[in-house]
C-alpha cells in the first residue's frame, strides 16, 4: 500500500504516496462524519428536520415553538459535542506526533509526561473535596487544567539537566510522577465524604465530551490550531531531530531548545483538551503511526494527515458511545480501544511498517 | 577554511574531558585524529559541529568565532558524520539524504546545482544510489553509515568532520571514503582508531593523550614506535607502505609488546 507512484518532490527513487490524494479523501469523510454525529443520537431526529434546523441555526430561519426541542438536542447538544470530538481528536493526535518526536519513542502518548494523572489529581479534588465551587460547571475544568500543566512543570523541572532534557529522562520522570500523581488521586478519592466520587472520576479519567458547550469549542479549536501551525512550521526541524541529537546539532538544530518548546507545547494543548474531554486515550499514540503508514514519516505530512483522521476516529467513537448503550453513555476511553485497536493491527499487519529498529 | 580549537576545555557532569586543547586544521588538508580511547577526540569533534559548547577556549571558523555564527549558519560550513548514529523513523535513504540542505535557504528547483542533482551526485559517490527509495530501518550498519556521509556531503561544507567514519564499513568503502576524503578538497578533521588508515589518507596526525594533542606531524613523523608505545603501550613495527613509502604499523602478540594490562 506505501509503493504508489512516485512524489514528484523526492529524490530520484522515493517512492512515497502523494499527499494530495490523502487530503482530498479524509477531508470530505471527515464532513460526512461531522453531519453523520449531528444526525445520529439516542433520539431520534428525522434527516431532513436536522438539515432544517441546522439552516435554522446558521441562516436565521424560522422554527415552530414545538420544534424547539428538536432543534436544542441538534444545536445546544449535538453539534458542539461533535465539533469538540472532532477538535480533540485532532489534537490529541498532533500532540501524540509531537510528543514522539519530543521523547524519540514510538510508545510515547500525550499523557507520557504525566499531564493526565497530575489533571486527575485536580478533578478528583473537584469531585470530592468541592474545590473551586465559585466556578459552577467550569470547576472540573479550571481545576485539571491548572493540576496537569502544574504536574507538566514538576516533570520538566525534575527531568531537566545541565545537559539539557534528554528523552529517556523525560519518560522516565514523567513515568515515575505520574504513579505518584495517581497516588493522590486515589488518596483523594479514598478519603471522599462522597461515594460517587470514584465513580465520577474514573469516567472522567477515560474521557468524555458529555459536558460539550458551545463555550469550550473557541478555547480548544484555538489551542489545537495553534499547535498544529507551530509543529508544521518546525516539520524539517523534526525530521532532522529524529536523526539523534549529534547529527541534529551538526545540521544547525539546537536538540535542547527545541525540546524545551515541544515540551510547553505540549504541557498547554494536552491541558486544555484534557480539561474539556478527560483524558481521551489511543488517539495520541495511534493516530501518529497510522498517518505514518499512509503518508511515510515525514513530519509536514504526518501533522497534515494525523489531525484529520484523528477528528475522523473521534467523532465516530463518540457517536458509539453516545448510542450503543443510550441511555447510558460508554467512556471514551473505553470506545477508542475497542474500536480502534482491531483497525490499528489489521493496517499494522499489512504493511511493511518499521519503527525504532523493529 | 582553517579551523583551530584554542585553548579548548570542556568539563561536563564533573569530568574535565578535554584539558587546554590546542589543535589547527589547514585550510584543504585531512588532519587525522588519533589516540586511546577517552582521549577526548570525539569531544574535540563535537566542539566543532557544536554539539557541545567548550567550558572555556575558543573554536575558530577561519577568522570567525563558532559562537558568532548561529548553529544553522555554522552548518552550513561545517558537516558532521558522527558517532552511533540512532534512528528512530523510517524515512528512506533519499529523504535522509536531502536533510543535509536543512541548514541552506530553499533553491529553485530548475538551479543546475538542484538539490535532486546534488542528492544524486552525493549518493553515486557512497555508492547508495541503487537504495534511494529504501527505508533507512531496514539497511545495515554500514550502509546506513554511507548514507550518513552522503547526507554531510549534500550540506556542501567546507570544513567535514567525521567520527570514526570506517566503523562498519567494509574494506572497499572504507578505501572509497578516505580516498574521496584526500580528493575532495575540503578541510577535513576526522577521527580514526586504525593507525594505518590514519597513515593512507591523513596530510597531519595529532595523536591524543588524556585531553590533550601529545604531538602534532605528518604521519612519518609521528607514527613511531616511541609515539605509540607512549601512547597507546603498544609497541608497534613501523614498515614503509611497499609501493607508496607511507607508514604502516604492524603489531605481534608476544608480551613484550605489551605495557602493563590493557584495558
Amino acid at each position: 500500500m506505501l509503493r504508489s507512484r512516485p512524489r514528484s518532490t523526492s529524490t530520484g527513487v522515493g517512492t512515497r504516496p502523494e499527499l494530495l490524494p490523502v487530503v482530498l479523501v479524509l477531508v470530505p469523510v471527515l464532513l460526512v462524519s461531522l453531519f453523520v454525529g449531528v444526525a445520529l443520537g439516542p433520539t431520534v431526529v428525522p434527516l431532513e428536520d436536522t438539515v432544517r434546523y441546522l439552516g435554522a441555526a446558521l441562516t436565521g430561519g424560522e422554527l415552530a415553538p414545538d420544534e424547539m426541542t428538536g432543534y436544542s438536542i441538534v444545536w445546544r447538544v449535538r453539534s458542539p459535542r461533535v465539533l469538540l470530538a472532532a477538535v480533540v481528536g485532532a489534537g490529541l493526535s498532533v500532540v501524540g506526533v509531537a510528543v514522539q518526536a519530543l521523547v524519540r519513542n514510538p510508545l510515547a502518548d500525550p499523557f507520557i509526561l504525566g499531564v493526565s494523572s497530575g489533571a486527575s489529581v485536580g478533578a478528583s479534588a473537584v469531585a470530592s473535596l468541592g474545590l473551586f465551587a465559585g466556578l459552577g460547571v467550569y470547576a472540573l475544568s479550571t481545576a485539571s487544567f491548572l493540576t496537569a500543566l502544574g504536574a507538566s512543570a514538576l516533570v520538566y523541572l525534575a527531568a531537566r539537566t545541565s545537559a539539557g532534557l534528554t528523552p529517556l529522562r523525560l519518560v522516565l520522570v514523567g513515568v515515575a510522577l505520574a504513579y505518584a500523581f495517581q497516588a493522590l488521586m486515589s488518596l483523594i478519592v479514598f478519603f471522599s465524604p462522597f461515594g460517587e466520587t470514584a465513580r465520577s472520576v474514573l469516567f472522567w479519567l477515560m474521557g468524555s465530551l458529555g459536558g460539550a458547550t458551545w463555550g469550550a469549542l473557541p478555547p480548544a479549536t484555538a489551542v489545537v490550531v495553534l499547535a498544529v501551525l507551530v509543529l508544521r512550521r518546525s516539520g524539517s526541524r523534526l525530521d532532522v531531530l529524529s536523526l539523534g541529537d549529534e547529527t541534529a546539532a551538526s545540521l544547525g538544530v539546537e536538540a535542547t531548545a527545541l525540546r524545551r518548546n515541544l515540551f510547553l507545547l505540549t504541557a498547554l494543548t494536552t491541558g486544555v483538551l484534557v480539561a474539556v474531554s478527560g483524558a481521551v486515550g489511543f488517539v495520541g499514540l495511534v493516530m501518529p503511526h497510522l498517518a505514518r503508514l499512509l503518508v511515510g514519516p515525514g513530519h509536514r505530512r504526518v501533522l497534515t494527515v494525523a489531525p484529520l483522521a484523528g477528528a475522523i476516529l473521534l467523532v465516530w467513537v463518540d457517536l458509539l458511545s453516545r448510542t450503543l448503550f443510550a441511555p447510558r453513555e460508554l467512556p471514551l476511553g473505553v470506545a477508542t480501544a475497542l474500536l480502534g485497536v482491531p483497525v490499528f493491527v489489521v493496517l499494522l499487519r499489512r504493511s511493511g511498517y518499521l519503527f525504532g529498529g523493529h | 577554511m582553517h579551523v583551530t580549537l584554542d585553548g579548548v576545555s570542556v568539563r561536563h557532569a564533573g569530568a574535565t574531558l578535554v584539558r587546554d586543547l590546542t589543535l589547527h586544521a589547514r585550510s584543504g588538508e585531512v588532519l587525522g585524529l588519533v589516540g586511546p580511547n577517552g582521549s577526548g577526540k570525539s569531544t574535540a569533534l563535537r566542539c566543532v559541529y557544536r554539539a557541545i559548547r567548550p567550558s572555556s577556549g575558543t573554536v575558530w571558523l577561519g577568522n570567525t568565532r563558532l559562537e558568532e555564527l548561529s548553529p544553522r549558519e555554522s552548518a552550513r560550513t561545517v558537516a558532521a558524520v558522527t558517532q552511533g548514529n540512532e534512528v528512530g523513523l523510517d524515512f528512506t535513504v533519499a529523504e535522509t539524504v536531502a536533510m543535509g540542505r536543512f541548514p541552506h535557504p530553499a533553491r529553485p528547483r530548475d538551479a543546475a546545482d538542484s538539490v535532486e542533482s546534488l542528492c544524486r551526485t552525493a549518493m553515486l559517490r557512497t555508492d547508495i544510489a541503487d537504495l534511494a527509495g529504501r527505508g533507512l530501518l531496514s539497511l545495515s550498519g554500514g550502509q546506513r553509515q554511507r548514507v550518513m556521509i552522503a547526507r554531510a556531503l549534500v550540506q556542501q561544507p567546507s570544513v567535514l568532520v567525521l567520527d570514526e567514519p570506517t566503523n562498519h564499513l567494509d574494506v572497499r568503502h572504507r578505501i572509497s571514503l578516505l580516498r574521496y576524503l584526500r580528493e575532495c578538497g575540503l578541510t577535513v578533521l576526522v577521527a580514526l582508531h586504525d593507525l594505518n588508515l590514519a597513515a593512507l589518507c591523513c596530510d597531519r596526525i595529532a595523536v591524543f593523550g588524556d585531553g590533550s594533542v601529545t604531538s602534532t606531524g605528518a604521519p612519518a613523523e609521528v607514527l613511531t614506535p616511541e609515539t605509540v608505545r607512549r601512547v597507546f603501550g603498544v609497541t608497534p613495527d613501523v614498515v614503509p607502505h611497499p609501493r607508496t613509502g607511507v607508514p604502516q604499523l604492524h603489531y605481534a602478540l608476544d608480551p613484550e609488546n605489551t605495557e602493563g594490562n590493557d584495558s
